[in-house]
């Protein structure tokens, strides 16, 4: 398991000093430790659409953002996706829990959870899963991503983040 | 009044201030009239011209950012309103071009019809939401935003006599980022939000 407080020192170690999102409880330690963190806003949304929106402002307007959302919210991220990020070229790490992963979730995760990968990959944003092993490359992964000013998603499954709730 | 005429009055009353413009129509017309550099024309991504314009505003306080939406726009995205009212940049302000249709795509009704969206924006939070009817009436309104703390909204009642010859915004989507990025420039340090 990956300690959520080393993970946001390791982000915003790297510079990333906006976040956003809605929650998800596979999340929630990361979100918990960001609200703790002085000095970069975490700004609750509504949508996750409206997040993927204020990252792209943060973005322009000099910040690097991060938005935290459950899978359940990337059909609301599609049309930004594709018709405001990747024709822009306005990046944005998306770290996205995979509920549904495996088949193992409450029926309304299922047939996200499938499809998850394919509508990244159908999409052209491109993702990596990340683990306690891999999460120092994946996090590299992802800042070459947004340094040529893509998107980049970290799936995240059950277990691999302390969660708080 | 014409929605030309609500943009003819406004588009004089700019500086170099950033304004981030929702798709269809409204990045058409202000682009018709006067292509700016701090012209942020989202082309696409319905709805999203008011985060976008927050992200702005909160990354940035020591810029007035403005935010031209439509009606439309605004019923897609209203949560939005609750994030700005919540996180109320003072640096904000939100002016609606409230035709009471879809416009750009053949003037089907929208809601705002029956739906006072400068109420909404006031009982959301907005400490102060402005509407105009009239064309003498903009430049007040809008000159009062602009001179007090926001986060600001003004509705501009306009007709729906839109012109479909008017051109679309010839800039690639990239061009449009990297001239607003200039516009805005970094922010000077010790202005921290
Ligand atoms: C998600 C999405 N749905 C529908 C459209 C088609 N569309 C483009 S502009 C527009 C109307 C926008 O309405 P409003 O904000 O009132 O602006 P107006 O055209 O009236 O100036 C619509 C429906 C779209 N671009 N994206
Ligand atoms: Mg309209």
């Amino acid at each position: 398991m990956l300690s959520s407080q080393n993970f946001v020192d390791q982000l915003t170690s790297k510079g990333f000093n906006f976040f956003t999102g809605v929650p998800c409880s596979l999340l929630s330690g990361l979100i918990s430790c960001l609200e703790k963190t002085p000095d970069v806003p975490y700004i609750p949304a509504v949508r996750e659409d409206a997040a993927v929106g204020l990252c792209a402002g943060a973005y322009m307007a000099g910040s690097l953002p991060v938005l935290l959302m459950q899978n359940s919210g990337l059909g609301y991220c599609l049309n930004a996706f594709t018709s405001l990020n990747l024709i822009y070229k306005i990046p944005t790490l998306v770290i996205m829990s995979w509920r549904g992963c495996g088949g193992n979730d409450a029926p309304e995760h299922i047939i996200m959870g499938k499809i998850n990968e394919d509508l990244l990959k159908t999409a052209g944003m491109d993702y990596a899963v990340i683990t306690p092993e891999n999460h120092q490359d994946v996090l590299q992964r992802a800042v070459r991503k947004i340094n040529e000013e893509l998107p980049f998603t970290l799936l995240v499954k059950k277990g691999i983040f302390d969660e708080r709730h | 009044m014409k929605g030309t005429e609500a943009f003819q009055e406004l588009i004089p009353l700019l500086k170099d201030q950033p304004v981030v413009h929702a798709n269809g129509y409204i990045c058409r017309e202000s682009f018709q009239l006067q292509d700016r550099e701090a012209n942020f024309y989202m082309i696409g991504s319905m709805g999203l011209a008011s985060s976008i314009g927050l992200g702005v505003a909160l990354c940035r306080p020591d810029k007035k950012v403005i935010i031209f939406d439509g009606d439309g726009n605004v019923l897609m995205s209203m949560g939005t309103l609750a994030m700005i009212a919540a996180t109320a940049p003072k640096n904000l302000v939100h002016i609606v071009f409230d035709n009471q249709v879809y416009e750009s795509t053949g003037s089907q009704r929208s809601l705002s019809g029956s739906v006072p969206l400068e109420e909404v924006a006031r009982s959301s939070g907005y400490p102060v939401a402005l509407k105009v009817s009239k064309k003498e009436e903009v430049k007040p309104a809008f000159e009062k935003l602009m001179n007090g703390d926001g986060p600001g909204f003004l509705l501009i009642k306009v007709d729906p006599v839109f012109d479909p010859e008017t051109g679309r915004v010839t800039h690639t989507p990239e061009e449009i980022k990297t001239r607003f990025m200039n516009a805005l420039g970094r922010r000077e340090e010790g202005s921290r939000n």
